[in-house]
C-alpha cells in the first residue's frame, strides 16, 4: 500500500466530522463511496490515516477500501496544491487544441501534469469534460471555469490565483 | 403533500406565465415580462449570475418587481454564445452578455420596449451574412421532444414544471392504467435507449416485470455521461430534472420496484444541486414517497455520484460502483433485468431515454412514433462541436440526414474548410466520412457506415484534422480508461495505442496497418464488456474510410493534415525572407544558418519543431509542412 511521503496533518476537528459522516450512513447499502467522497471534501484528499479510520469504523477491510480509492480518479492520496488547474482533455476541447494549453500550463508553472509546485501553490491535473464543451477549449482554476482559451491566456490567469 | 386537484390548481395558476415562453405569438396573454437567464454550466462559467444580480438591482430601483419578473433557467444548447439572456414577450435572444449589457437591455428594451438590436444573438451564414437567432435554421429545424422545457422554464421551481403537465403523466399511469398498460405503451411507442445501445426500452422494461411485488426490484438512471465532449444529459438534468424523476416513477410502477437510484458524474456539480432540490420539493409535493396520488404505489429516489471512472457507464459496472465497490463490469447474462443492483432485477436507462417517458404516456405511443424512421423512432439530442459553426445541443427527429445537421442546422464548417468527417459514439463510436454526408441518422444506418449512434456526442473534424491522430486521441483515451479486468482490452488497445504512436511517428511499417486491423477484430470478439468490445471502433472506421492517411504516415513519412508533430518540418521561404536572423537567434538548438541579409535555411535534421522560429519570423516566411 502506498502511503503519502507528506506527513499527515488531520484535525480532530476534521476526525469529528469524518465521524459524524460515517454515522450519518451507518445503514445505507452501498455506503463507502458516498463517505469516501465527503471524507474527501473534508481532508483534501484521501491519505492512509483517513483510509483507516473509515475501516475502523465501518468494519469495511482497508484493502477494500484502498482498492476502491485506487479504482477511481477522482480519489488522491496525494495532497493536492492551494489551487488545482484542471485542464480538459475531453474530445470537443481536444479538437478545439487543448493540448497545447495544458503544455502552456506545465511550462508556466515549470511542472509536469499530474504534479505539485514545490510551494504547494499550484497542482495540474487533467480531466475528461465537464459539459462545458460549448466553451472549449476548458481550463479550470480552483473551481472557476476558463473557456475558449489560447496559450498566451494561461499565464495572466494562473497570474490572478495568490 | 399535494393532492391532483391542488396540482391542477398549480398548473391552472402558472399557465399563464409559462405558456408565453412556448407560444411566443400569444404574446397578449402575458401578465408580466420574463426575463430569461441562462444558469446552465456554459453560462455560469461566464458568469451569468452577475447578470442576474444586475438585473435584480435594477428592477429593484425602479420599482418593478410585481410587472418584471427573472427566471433561472438550465442550458439552451447555446453555450458557446453564452451567457443567453432571452426576454419575452417577443422571444428575444441576447447572447454574450455582460453586466454592462444588461444596463441598456434593461432601459431600452424591458422598460423602453425596443429591442437592442446591437446585442441581439445572430446566426452567421457561410455568405457573412448575419440573421436573427430566430430566424435560423438552428432555431427552426430542431424539433424538442427530450428537450422540450429545457431553458424554458425554471428548474428550480416544480410549479414550473407542473404548469406543462408535470407529474400528469404518473398520475394517468398510477390511476388510469395497469403496469402491463403502462409497458405496452412504451413498448409500442417503438423508443429505443439513447445511451448508445439503441436497445427498445419497452422490452427491457417488460423483462424486468415479471413476480411484481414479490420480489425487490430498482429502477436506476444512468446519467453518468461518458463520452467526453457531449452534454445532452447534463443540460436536461440541469434544465429539466423533474421531467426524468417522474419517469423513473412510471418505470418503477410498471415494473414494480420503490426504489430508484441516479448515478450521476462528480463533474456535473449543476446537475446534481437541481437534482436534489427537484428531490425534495417531489416529496413535499408527494409525487415521490409513500401512496403517490393515493394509488397505494410508494416510490422514492437516492442519488449517487460517479467518482470519475469512464467504465462506470457501462450498466454492469454502475451497479457494482453503486454498491460501493471497484466499478468493475461482470459478465451478461445474467442481465440486468433478472439479476441487476445488489442481485434483484433491475430496469436501467439513460437520462435522455427517461426523458421522453412522460410525454409518451401523455400524448400515447401513436404520437410519439409518427416522428422518426421505420426502426427509429422519435427524435435524438447531439451536442454538437468541433470544426463546425454552431456549436451547441440541437434535437432532431431520426431519419435526418447528416449533411442537413452539419451544413444547415450546425451552419457548416468555418472559416471555409472543407467537412472530413463527423465523429459520433465517442470512444465506442467512428467517423463518419464525407461520402457518407447524406446518410439518415438512424441506429442502423449508423451501424452499417462502422460508426454508431452513440449517446450523442457528435464532433465535426475538417482538413485541418489528422484521422490517425484523432483515433490515437480515442485509443489513449480508452487504454487510461480499461479497468483491466480482462487482458484483450488491458493489453490489447495498449498494443494498438503503441502501434498508433509508431504510424504517427514515422517509425510505422505497411505491415503494421493488417496487425491493427487483426488485433481490432480479436479485441472486438474477446473483451468482457462494451467498453473493450467497441475500442476498436474508432480505429476500424478510419482504416476503412481514411487508408491513404494511415499509408501517407507510413509511406511517405507525412502527415497530409499537417498535426503529427514528428513528421513536420519546418522550412524558410527564401522568397519571403529577408535574412533579419531573429529565427536564428530564437532557435533553441542552433538549427537555422544563414549570412545577415540573405535567406535562412533550417537543418531538418538537428530541428526538434518546437515551433520557435515560426513564431518569431515578422515577415511570415517560415511554415510547417
Ligand atoms: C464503456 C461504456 C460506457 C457507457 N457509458 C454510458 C453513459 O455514459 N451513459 C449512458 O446512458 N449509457 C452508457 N453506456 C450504455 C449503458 O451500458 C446502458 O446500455 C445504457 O445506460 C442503458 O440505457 P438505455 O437503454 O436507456 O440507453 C455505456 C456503455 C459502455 C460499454
Ligand atoms: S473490456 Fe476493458 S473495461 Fe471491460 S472489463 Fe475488460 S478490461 Fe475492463
Ligand atoms: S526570422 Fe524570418 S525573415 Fe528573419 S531570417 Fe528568419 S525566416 Fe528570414
Ligand atoms: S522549429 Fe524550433 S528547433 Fe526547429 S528550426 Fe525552428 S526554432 Fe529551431
Ligand atoms: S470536452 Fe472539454 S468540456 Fe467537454
Ligand atoms: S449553459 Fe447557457 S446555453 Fe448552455
Amino acid at each position: 500500500m502506498k502511503v503519502s511521503s507528506v506527513p499527515f496533518s488531520g484535525t480532530k476537528e476534521q476526525e469529528a466530522r469524518l465521524l459524524e459522516v460515517i454515522a450519518k450512513y451507518k445503514d445505507m447499502k452501498g455506503a463507502l463511496m458516498p463517505i469516501m467522497q465527503e471524507a474527501q471534501d473534508i481532508y483534501g484528499y484521501l491519505p492512509y490515516q483517513v483510509q483507516k479510520i473509515i475501516s475502523d469504523e465501518t468494519g469495511i477491510p482497508i484493502e477494500k477500501i484502498y482498492g476502491v480509492a485506487t479504482f477511481y480518479a477522482q480519489f488522491s492520496m496525494e495532497p493536492k496544491g492551494k489551487y488545482t488547474v484542471a485542464v480538459c482533455l475531453g474530445t470537443a476541447c481536444y479538437v478545439k487544441g487543448s493540448g497545447a494549453i495544458l503544455e502552456e500550463v506545465e511550462k508556466v508553472l515549470g511542472i509536469p501534469d499530474g504534479s505539485c509546485t514545490a510551494d504547494g501553490k499550484f497542482s495540474i491535473e487533467t480531466c475528461r469534460c465537464v459539459g462545458a464543451c460549448g466553451l472549449a477549449p476548458v481550463m479550470i482554476v480552483a473551481g472557476d471555469v476558463y473557456g475558449k482559451l489560447k496559450p498566451e491566456d494561461v499565464e495572466g490567469i494562473l497570474a490572478k490565483y495568490e | 403533500m399535494k393532492s391532483l386537484q391542488e396540482l391542477k390548481e398549480i398548473r391552472e395558476a402558472k399557465a399563464g406565465q409559462v405558456n408565453i415562453r412556448f407560444n411566443p405569438d400569444n404574446a397578449e396573454e402575458a401578465v408580466k415580462t420574463y426575463v430569461l437567464v441562462c444558469g446552465g454550466t456554459g453560462c455560469t462559467s461566464n458568469h451569468s449570475w452577475e447578470i442576474m444580480d444586475e438585473l435584480k438591482k435594477l428592477i429593484a430601483a425602479a420599482g418593478k418587481k410585481d410587472e418584471i419578473q427573472i427566471i433561472q433557467t438550465g442550458c439552451q444548447g447555446l453555450c458557446a454564445k453564452g451567457p443567453i439572456l432571452v426576454v419575452h414577450p417577443g422571444n428575444v435572444f441576447y447572447q454574450e452578455v455582460t453586466p454592462e449589457m444588461v444596463d441598456q437591455i434593461f432601459n431600452e428594451h424591458i422598460i423602453g420596449g425596443r429591442p437592442v438590436e446591437e446585442f441581439l444573438m445572430v446566426e452567421e451564414l457561410t455568405n457573412g451574412e448575419k440573421i436573427h437567432y430566430v430566424d435560423s435554421a438552428f432555431y427552426n429545424n430542431q424539433m424538442r421532444m427530450a428537450l422540450r422545457n429545457c431553458g424554458r422554464i425554471d428548474p428550480e421551481d416544480i410549479d414550473e414544471y407542473i404548469a406543462r403537465d408535470g407529474y400528469m403523466a404518473l398520475n394517468k399511469a398510477l390511476n388510469e392504467m395497469t403496469p402491463d398498460d403502462v409497458i405496452k405503451e412504451v413498448v409500442d411507442s417503438g423508443l429505443r435507449g439513447r445511451g448508445g445501445g439503441g436497445f427498445p426500452t419497452g422490452k427491457k422494461w417488460m423483462f424486468a416485470s415479471a413476480n411484481r411485488g414479490e420480489v425487490q426490484k430498482f429502477v436506476a438512471c444512468n446519467a453518468d455521461e461518458g463520452d467526453p465532449g457531449a452534454f445532452m444529459d447534463r443540460s436536461i438534468l440541469e434544465g429539466d430534472p423533474h421531467s426524468v424523476l417522474e419517469a423513473m416513477a412510471i418505470a418503477g410502477y410498471a415494473i414494480g420496484a420503490n426504489q430508484g437510484y441516479i448515478y450521476v458524474r462528480a463533474e456535473y456539480p449543476i446537475a446534481v444541486d437541481r437534482l436534489k432540490i427537484a428531490l425534495d420539493q417531489a416529496r413535499d409535493y408527494g409525487v415521490l414517497g409513500k401512496n403517490i396520488f393515493g394509488s397505494g404505489f410508494d416510490f422514492d429516489i437516492d442519488l449517487r455520484l460517479g467518482a470519475g471512472a469512464f467504465v462506470c457507464g457501462e450498466e454492469t459496472a454502475l451497479m457494482t460502483s453503486i454498491e460501493g465497490n471497484r466499478g468493475e463490469p461482470r459478465p451478461r447474462p445474467p442481465f440486468p433485468a433478472v439479476k441487476g443492483l445488489f442481485a434483484q432485477p433491475t430496469v436501467l436507462n439513460n437520462v435522455e431515454t427517461y426523458a421522453n417517458i412522460p410525454q409518451i404516456i401523455l400524448n400515447g405511443a401513436g404520437w410519439f412514433n409518427q416522428y422518426g424512421t421505420e426502426t427509429s423512432k422519435g427524435t435524438k439530442v447531439f451536442a454538437l462541436g468541433g470544426k463546425i459553426n454552431n456549436t451547441g445541443l440541437v434535437e432532431v427527429p431520426m431519419g435526418t440526414t447528416l449533411r442537413e445537421v452539419v451544413e444547415e442546422i450546425g451552419g457548416g464548417v468555418p472559416h471555409g474548410k472543407k467537412f472530413k468527417a463527423a465523429q459520433t459514439g465517442g470512444p465506442s463510436g467512428g467517423c463518419i466520412p464525407a461520402k457518407s454526408y447524406d446518410v439518415p441518422i438512424d441506429y442502423e444506418s449508423l451501424k452499417e457506415i462502422g460508426s454508431m449512434m452513440g449517446s450523442g456526442g457528435m464532433i465535426v473534424l475538417d482538413e485541418d484534422n489528422c484521422m490517425v491522430d484523432i483515433a490515437k486521441f480515442y485509443l489513449g483515451f480508452t487504454v487510461s480508461e480499461s479497468c483491466g479486468k480482462c487482458t484483450p482490452c488491458r493489453i490489447g488497445t495498449r498494443r494498438m495505442l503503441e502501434i498508433l504512436e509508431k504510424i504517427s511517428e514515422g517509425r510505422g511499417e505497411i505491415e503494421d496497418l493488417d496487425r491493427l486491423y487483426d488485433l481490432a477484430k480479436y479485441i472486438q470478439a474477446n473483451a468482457l464488456c462494451g467498453l473493450g468490445q467497441t475500442a476498436p471502433n474508432p480505429i476500424l472506421s478510419t482504416l476503412e474510410h481514411f487508408r491513404d492517411e494511415y499509408e501517407a504516415h507510413i509511406v511517405e513519412k507525412r502527415c497530409p493534415a499537417g498535426v503529427c508533430k514528428a513528421l513536420l518540418n519546418y522550412v524558410i521561404d527564401p522568397d519571403k525572407c529577408k535574412g533579419c536572423t531573429k529565427c536564428a537567434r530564437n532557435c533553441p538548438v542552433q538549427a537555422i544558418s544563414g549570412e545577415v541579409k540573405q535567406p535562412h535555411v533550417i537543418d531538418s535534421g538537428k530541428c526538434i519543431k518546437c515551433g520557435a522560429c515560426m513564431e518569431n519570423c515578422a515577415f511570415g516566411a517560415i511554415s510547417r509542412k
